[in-house]
């Protein structure tokens, strides 16, 4: 309660800064069921009932009001990252244990809404992958699979998926270049692609790009860590094909690929977990493109995005702190 | 006319809410059953009274005279008597009291004996003290001094700025002001342009107010001043804050804790220039002002008001609606809510800003910063306000300062924007008031220190002198002794204690040295303790602030 000026606020909440994001996801989410059928939505719903739960049962221990912090839609864009960072057709309780996860131990044991360092989605991704790994990595491949299958994989537990479920074209294109010696150019042509990077797939990111577009034009995130993330990520990739063109994809491939689009626009850009000053923003999001293409490249997972953020949370109060921008009269002083 | 204009970061841009109280001119009050005008109505030394209970006054008489230099004289709004000199409710949000003259007006409105100044033939200093005993300081809010002002810098002054930015909503009052009195304000701009030797004169005017622009631009032309120039800038609070608006005229951004003069320029308020003209036109001291009466209130509106006016009897001719709850001196950005609705009028109520719950509601709950940046976006000054909160909040106060606190001009931009409606300027004033408590402690302690330290000195040298003193005595005695009855043994404790007194004189000596440099080093830190100290802060801020006043300044 306040009794002093300012007296006039802007109509603005956390509620609609959640709510655009949230409304920003769905161009890409679209495309994800069209692409790949019914099973997204339901990891989806999981993923935000297991939010709004823990959330709930958090609150309710931690004396807080409930309602008021739940309807900020916070636990909801957590929810929704994580459905759209695991695999869709993993087993139901994987997505709500890495909901629980994330809510619980990566939110408000940190202290809740603002204060957790760690990027909360991230943080169950990076679980899981280390837990489940062969779960973690079953993605369906486009058109395959009938929704009752997709149901049935989600709802009957882990069962023997191998043979219907495929490799992300991350992993496929690695794998092959790694195991079968083929090039980069050869394999692209093979089936799992599209037009200019996984079938499906390219179209999932372009929604998400587009759903960003949305975000920066309603000012709701700033043009710094998308730019920094795509261009260097992008600058990396055409460097490497352009080094070695038989083993490295090309930009393109790389900024249609994995979690790229949904990591620019709405995961690295997590206010609470990111950067905050506009030199910080950039140098934030040019050291995830880094360790991202590293990983991709060189590591053993088939995306960085997830480590690569989580890194550069590490660092975010010191990126903070050394790029505080000049003060109002400061830069003409000395 | 095209004249390249520069940004500044930041700002907002809430309702104007100008419309309603543009459309009528400038109104009369009828003159009050009582005036209750307090003798501090500005940044600096506290008048002291010049009359006493039952005195009769005439209007423009000085009832309060400048404490020091930094300091403003006071004047009688009206003929009549005096009917007490005591402690009223002050217009400033704490409640207390201050001491004030309670006029009771005779109805006459009796002028004193006015004549216009001679100003072009007046020494600049001789000119400086009018102003001061014209009561003049600056009418946007911050009231500082203007005559402190009105000096031309070191390296002399290039621009003249002239302050009718008017950026809060509500207020209107300058804009009207310029309207309809456009050639005093000019013929005002003009003395204070011959008395900073300023080589240009720029008057910035937000472009929302086309009307005030066209009459000050069509009074410069009637006047001739080819130096001088009325310039619309881009509507965007806060562009009427002393450094924005400097910033938007001349790109210069003059850093915090500096004056501007350092950097060629000076800035003054619309009203303040035509109170000059007031002054030197038709020798009439600063009795009253343009107050915008706006808000919850049936017909917004501005008035012409004596200082000393309580604010509810200005606002009732505008209408007050049933279900106000509060009046607000100010616009709704950087105004301050008052204890009583009969506070008066003073020299900084640019705005009584009628308020109610339904206009102004309160916020909705206050929940976590998410670190969104918003703020630091919005804010003029450049800073990174959920830092600043963050610490101000842990009552970590060195790292708030270490994040430039006392750059906050407390704009209320921060707040403004904020989706997790944390009162952010709210947590500002807590951590600034803190540390000026805390840094008052430790002078207070410092003093102590310093006092104990020379009492302590002083007694040291007291009981060296009564030694050196004894001593003296002794050798005396002895000498005398020695000459009477010459006994060998006693040459030497003779030598020995002239020994000793010439020590202690050495030592009587250094110690006075000591303490004289002591207390001289002492001095200026116990000067500005005494009395300006609480106002120093306050002084700057108060300078830079758009167009209120802050909660700490002494009103
Ligand atoms: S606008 Fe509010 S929520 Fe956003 S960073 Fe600033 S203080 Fe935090
Ligand atoms: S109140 Fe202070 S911190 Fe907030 S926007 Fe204004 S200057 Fe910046």
């Amino acid at each position: 309660m306040s009794l002093n000026s300012p007296y006039l606020r802007k109509p603005t909440s956390v509620t609609r800064v959640m709510g655009e994001v949230l409304l920003a996801l769905l161009p890409g989410i679209a495309a994800y069921v069209w692409f790949f059928g019914i099973g997204i939505l339901v990891q989806l719903a999981l993923a935000t009932v297991a939010a709004l739960l823990a959330e709930a049962a958090f609150l309710m221990l931690r004396g807080r009001p409930v309602t008021r912090s739940l309807s900020d839609l916070s636990a909801v864009v957590t929810a929704w990252l994580i459905a759209l960072a695991f695999p869709s057709i993993g087993p139901w309780w994987l997505v709500t244990a890495g909901t629980i996860f994330a809510i619980i131990v990566a939110k408000h044991l940190y202290g809740g809404l603002g204060q957790n360092p760690f990027n909360p989605a991230m943080v169950a991704y990076a679980i899981m992958i280390v837990a489940f790994p062969a779960l973690m990595s079953q993605w369906p491949g486009a058109g395959r699979l009938d929704a009752a299958t997709q149901l049935d994989l989600i709802l009957g537990g882990a069962r023997k998926i191998d043979a219907i479920t495929s490799a992300t074209p991350l992993d496929a294109l690695r794998t092959g270049l790694r195991t079968e010696g083929n090039t980069v150019a050869a394999l692209l042509q093979g089936e799992g692609f599209g037009l200019f990077a996984g079938h499906g797939w390219e179209w999932v990111a372009v929604g998400f790009l587009a759903g960003g577009a949305y975000l920066l034009a309603r000012r709701i995130i700033t043009w710094h860590i998308p730019v920094a993330f795509l261009g260097v990520l992008g600058l990396l990739s055409a460097g490497g094909a352009w080094a070695s063109p038989l083993n490295f994809p090309g930009p393109v491939f790389s900024l249609f690929s994995g979690a790229a689009m949904l990591g620019a626009f709405f995961i690295l850009t997590d206010p609470v977990s990111g950067a905050t000053t506009p030199r910080g923003k950039l140098i934030y999001a040019a050291g995830a493109a880094l360790i991202t293409w590293i990983i991709r490249q060189f590591g053993a997972f088939p995306d960085g995005v997830a480590f690569a953020t989580l890194l550069m949370n590490l660092c975010v109060p010191l990126i903070d702190m050394k790029t505080q921008p000049p003060v109002f009269g400061h830069k003409t002083k000395d | 006319m095209l004249r390249k204009l520069f940004k500044f970061n930041g700002g907002v841009k809430p309702a104007t809410n100008k419309a309603d109280s543009t459309r009528d001119p400038i109104k009369p009050v009828p003159m009050p059953p009582q005036l209750v005008v307090p003798l501090h109505q500005h940044v600096g030394g506290t008048p002291h009274p010049l009359v006493a209970a039952g005195e009769q006054v005439l209007k423009g008489q000085r009832i309060g005279a400048a404490d020091g230099n930094v300091s403003s004289a006071v004047h009688a709004p009206t003929s009549g008597r005096v009917l007490a000199i005591e402690h009223r409710v002050m217009a400033h949000t704490s409640g207390l009291t201050t001491l004030s003259v309670v006029i009771e007006p005779d109805g006459e409105d009796r002028w004193i004996d006015a004549q216009p100044l001679p100003w072009r033939s007046m020494g600049a200093d001789e000119l400086r003290d009018e102003m001061r005993d014209a009561g003049v300081v600056g009418l946007g809010g911050a009231v500082f001094p203007s005559h402190l002002k009105l000096k031309p810098g070191k390296s002399g002054t290039d621009t003249l700025v002239i302050n009718g930015a008017e950026c809060e909503p509500f207020i209107t009052c300058d804009d009207l002001l310029m309207r309809e009195r456009a050639k005093q304000i000019v013929r005002g701009a003009e003395i204070m342009q011959h008395m900073l030797q300023a080589r240009r004169v720029l008057i910035g005017i937000e472009d929302n107010k086309p009307e005030a622009v066209a009459a000050m631009n069509q009074a410069i032309a009637a006047r001739g001043a080819s130096t001088m120039e009325a310039v619309a800038i881009p509507t965007r609070y806060p562009a009427g804050g002393a450094k924005q608006l400097i910033r938007v005229l001349t790109g210069i951004e003059v850093p915090h804790g500096h004056r501007s003069t350092d950097y060629g320029v000076q800035c003054f308020n619309t009203g303040t220039a035509y109170a000059i003209a007031d002054v030197v036109d038709r020798g009439r001291p600063l009795i009253s002002r343009i107050v915008t009466v706006a808000g919850n209130v049936e017909r917004p509106g501005n008035y012409e008001v004596l200082f000393g006016t309580p604010m509810d009897h200005v606002a009732a001719l505008a209408g007050v609606k049933a279900d106000t709850d509060r009046f607000i001196m100010g616009g709704p950005m950087m105004g301050f809510r008052m204890p009583a609705y009969d506070v008066p009028v003073v020299k900084a109520t640019n705005c009584i800003l009628v308020g109610s719950e339904a206009l102004f509601p309160a916020p909705a709950p206050e929940m976590a910063c998410i670190r969104c940046g918003e703020c630091a976006r919005a804010c003029p000054a450049d800073l990174q306000p959920f830092e600043l909160y963050w610490h101000s909040r842990a009552k970590n106060f060195g790292k708030a300062q270490e994040y430039h606190l006392f750059d906050c001009i407390e704009c209320g931009c921060c707040a403004y924007v904020c989706p997790s409606h944390i009162p952010l300027v709210d947590y500002y004033r807590f951590s600034k008031s803190e540390i000026w408590a805390r840094e008052r402690q430790k002078d207070a302690a410092d003093l102590a220190r310093e006092r104990f330290e020379l009492r302590n000195e002083r007694i040291e040298r007291e009981k060296r002198e009564k030694a050196e003193k004894l001593a003296a005595k002794t050798a005396a005695g002895r000498a005398a002794a020695t000459a009477d009855n010459a006994p060998a043994p006693s040459a030497e404790p003779a030598a020995a204690s002239s020994d000793d007194s010439k020590k202690a004189l050495i030592a009587a000596a250094m110690a006075r040295a000591k303490a004289q440099r002591e207390s001289a080093a002492a001095q200026p830190t116990l000067a500005p303790n005494n009395n300006i100290a609480p106002a120093t802060p306050t002084a700057t801020s108060a300078e830079e602030a758009p167009s209120a006043s802050s909660t700490e300044k002494p009103l």
